[in-house]
């Protein structure tokens, strides 16, 4: 196991190095100059080409590549051209929000959907087998502000039940966190909970026609018993893919959420940045992104061998 | 002896309860920008949210009153007699945030900085013999040839206002955003609470000492009566008006109109134009390039568009909207009819004018590449709307989407369409960025590459901007203004769209609130 692993995290290597290269050289050729949004939209020529030379935007692309991929493997992922801020100490500040969103979607998903998926399947073909199909189409099909809108509307303004907008830290209390990151937790699991519900029922019912399920029945399992210890562990292995893509999904998609509750998360760091053709800031991401992807699709391959003991990993 | 020990028990715990009580709270007025702070050295950036934040942090050594006059702010002022000889002296009090006073050779500096990063300012000092500390408080300009206008350049709000900071920041490399946001003004900023992109914090600076006449603009005294302002970014502005009428924030800077009417339902909400100078759209053609460089072919493009009918699209409501022909702004001082013509009659006659002029202009269909930046709300239509209207008169247009930085790239190009370049595309500009010869680009006649984009040719443009640089009285100013919006308009040295306002939102709660050129936070009560 422990040799799959470091294999996997070096084939990983190659795979990082070619992300570095690409979103590098697109943003370099993408129309844009970060030049021109520092200075603003009355800045003349003269005044951009001088911000230019500063900043080493005219120096040759190579050189401007192989600078910042050494630094990159010293730990300085180097300033904002923007704000000249550094770029570990911005991402530090809008990661936290990004990922307890993102946990919080994931945890409302898997705690609605699975049920239902579960609910929807062992009621194939009835009343609330096809509610549950309706509801995820619904959810899968509106988009996330519009539900984030309507979530805001009814609960925030009309009922007020929780705030419009804004986001508080876990250090401020669970309370507070979780007062104000349910609702737009919700609105960014709607998708998700359509996904895994439907990816549970139909996993659900290829294990249920299986013999050993009809054996537990015909034994007097009780039917919980036969649904969540045999029939669920069984289906886990693509609900868990299901989750974990997700999850990886989430932390790259949130900027929507992000926008419409005014959570100072990553999605809105990238897009300022992308907007503004805020080159360091735009890579660190991306590369923290394709991170984010590897290690959480290593963990979903290593959580196989935990659900089903016949995988081995050598 | 319990009777005593509970007397004195009860005392003690008064006393701790006293000596242990809260202090009153701190006032924090929470405010949603029109943009995010993010850029934070005033003197480079030509965006006007840095320069509210630039106001809060620093100072100029002369302020503007809402009449249009220079007055001393950090400084005094006495003018030789033959006009070539300036000298400030400092008032009294004057500290930078590290506790260290303002002194002469840092305003030196500080103008030296300023005169590289404005376009105006440039100007100046291209008549500016010398600018020298003759002590710790007085700084004396002496021009080699005359210049007008001196006061009203150190007084500007805008584009880049002259800030005052400590020498050593004053002298950041050129091309480098200063390292500290040191100031001498009302305001200091919290950097530990800064997040780019999402929240720009300042506190009152105890250590201001305001002037003592009533404010007006950036002129005057500007008092404090908020511990904090905290300028928290939402990009989304039905966002934005939840949390004002949830409270959580205070004041919106900048409402967009369409949902105004959700505010005025709401009897706990203000509306109003704080930011009293409004908006110019400008339509900017590209004089390099064919079609447009062909006067006549422009003086068609400006006959078949139309300002209400951009402002009805980009505004839609009009009480927050005027059309006018002034190349200044509709309602500063050097203001005309000059040019009205070209807006006079209905839509559908100067149509039939415009597709006259394009059948004698010889017009051979060559196709107008419109730019359309899809990002930015205000900007989204006309693009589209002036697509259909030069359509109508008889051009080929292709309107081209893309996001504002792609737009802004490209237009500093004059390479012919085919190979990324562009004919036409729109912007707005504020007033104050505008309002006379001097400060304004778009009247630039003299067709450098370094110049805004554009690039118009005019000769007498040219001999008028520079009569002007000298005028001293205001009469003269005035006839050289007019003169050169008359030819702005003949020659199509750019469409202007007409002038919108921008409307803010607040709390009752909030009072004193001041109008400006720009977003003002002194004199606000919570």
């Amino acid at each position: 196991m422990v040799s799959y692993f470091l294999r996997r995290l070096l084939a990983a290597v190659p795979v990082m190095f070619f992300v570095a290269l690409f979103v590098f050289l697109l943003l370099r050729l993408a129309p844009g100059d970060p030049a021109q949004m520092i200075l603003g939209d009355q800045a003349t020529p003269e005044q951009i080409a001088a911000i230019r030379e500063h900043l080493g935007l005219n120096r040759p692309l190579m050189l401007q590549f192989v600078q910042w991929m050494s630094n990159i493997l010293s730990g300085d992922f180097g300033d904002s051209l923007i704000s000249n801020r550094p770029v570990i100490e911005m991402i530090g500040h809008r990661l936290g929000p990004t990922v307890a969103l993102a946990v919080v979607a994931m945890l409302l998903t898997v705690v609605i959907s699975v049920p239902l998926g579960v609910l929807a399947a062992w009621r194939h073909g009835k009343l609330i087998d096809k509610a549950v199909m309706a509801f995820s189409v619904v959810c899968f099909s509106v988009p996330i502000f519009v539900i984030g809108y309507i979530l805001i509307g009814v609960f925030a303004v009309e009922l007020r039940w929780f705030p419009v907008q804004g986001y508080r830290p876990l250090s401020a209390g669970f309370g507070q966190f979780m007062h104000r990151i349910f609702l737009p937790g919700l609105a960014l699991a709607s998708i998700y909970i359509a996904l895994v519900a439907r990816m549970t029922r139909a996993s659900m019912l290829e294990v249920l026609r299986e013999d050993y399920v009809r054996t537990a029945r015909a034994k007097g399992l009780a039917e919980y018993l036969v649904l969540f210890r045999h029939a669920l562990r069984n289906a886990a292995i693509p609900i868990l893919t299901v989750v974990g893509t997700g999850f990886a999904m989430m932390i790259s998609g949130v900027v929507v959420t992000e926008t419409v509750f005014n959570i100072p998360g990553l999605g809105r760091l990238v897009v300022d940045a992308v907007l503004a053709r805020d080159y360091p800031v735009i890579q660190a991401i991306i590369l923290l992104t394709a991170g984010t992807y590897v290690v959480i699709n290593l963990l979903i391959d290593l959580s196989y061998a935990l659900t089903d003991p016949r995988i081995r990993y050598q | 002896m319990k009777q005593f020990d509970f007397g004195r028990m009860s005392v003690l715990a008064l006393v701790a309860g006293a000596l242990h009580a809260p202090l009153a709270a701190e006032t924090v007025l929470n405010v949603v920008p029109p943009a995010s702070v993010r850029v934070l050295d005033p003197i480079m950036s030509t965006a006007q949210i840095v320069h509210t934040h630039g106001f809060m942090v620093f100072d100029t050594l002369l302020g503007m009153d809402a009449d249009f006059r220079p007055q001393p702010q950090m400084a005094d002022y006495k003018v030789s007699d033959d006009n070539m000889v300036y000298t400030l002296t400092l008032r009294d009090g004057l500290l930078w945030h590290d506790g260290s006073p303002v002194t002469a050779e840092d305003c030196v500096a500080s103008l030296q900085r300023w005169g590289v990063n404005d376009g105006a300012g440039r100007v100046m000092m291209q008549h500016v013999e010398s600018i020298e500390a003759v002590s710790d408080k007085e700084l004396v300009i002496t021009l080699a040839k005359p210049f007008g206008h001196v006061l009203e350049l150190l007084a500007k709000p805008s584009p880049v206002p002259a800030f005052m900071m400590p020498k050593r920041l004053a002298e950041t490399q050129a091309g480098q955003q200063v390292s500290e946001m040191i100031g001498s003004g009302p305001f200091k900023f919290l950097e530990n609470e800064f997040r780019p992109g999402d929240q720009a914090v300042y506190a009152k600076n105890e250590d201001y000492v305001p002037r003592s006449e009533p404010s007006s603009w950036t002129a005057g005294g500007k008092v404090v009566n908020v511990d904090k302002v905290v300028m928290k970014s939402m990009p989304d502005m039905q966002t934005a008006l939840n949390a004002l009428q949830a409270g959580d924030v205070d004041l919106v800077e900048q409402v967009t109109i369409d949902l105004l009417p959700l505010l005025e339902m709401n009897p706990d909400i203000e509306v109003g134009n704080l930011v009293t100078l409004g908006y110019q759209i400008t339509g900017q053609f590209n004089h390099r390039l064919p079609p447009f460089d062909d006067p006549k072919v422009r003086r068609a493009a400006m006959l078949a568009l139309d300002q209400e009918l951009f402002l009805q699209t980009a505004v839609g409501n009009a009480d927050y909207y005027q059309t006018c022909p002034s190349v200044y702004g509709c309602t500063v001082p050097l203001a005309s009819d000059a040019g009205a013509e070209y807006l006079e009659g209905t839509p559908q006659e100067r149509m039939v004018k415009a597709q006259a002029a394009l059948k004698e202009s010889g017009y051979d269909g060559t196709p107008v590449l419109m730019m359309q930046p899809t990002d930015m709300a205000i900007l989204n239509t006309q693009p589209i709307v002036a697509a259909e209207r030069l359509r109508v008169a008889g051009f080929t247009v292709n309107v081209v989407p893309m996001d504002w930085g792609a737009l802004q790239a490209r237009k500093d190009t004059w390479v012919p369409v085919a190979e990324g370049g562009w004919n036409m595309f729109f912007t707005y500009w504020g007033v104050p960025g505008i309002w006379n010869p001097l400060v304004n680009p778009l009247i630039d006649g003299s067709g450098q590459d370094k110049v805004w984009a554009g690039w118009r040719v005019n000769p007498r443009v040219e001999e008028l901007r520079t009569d002007y640089l000298v005028a001293l009285d205001t009469e003269t100013q005035q006839k050289i203004a007019t003169e050169i919006q008359q030819i702005a308009w003949d020659e199509g040295f750019y469409y202007n769209g007409g002038e919108f306002s921008s409307v803010s939102a607040w709390n009752t709660g909030i009072t004193d609130l001041s109008e400006g050129p720009l977003m003002l936070f002194w004199n606000i009560r919570k």
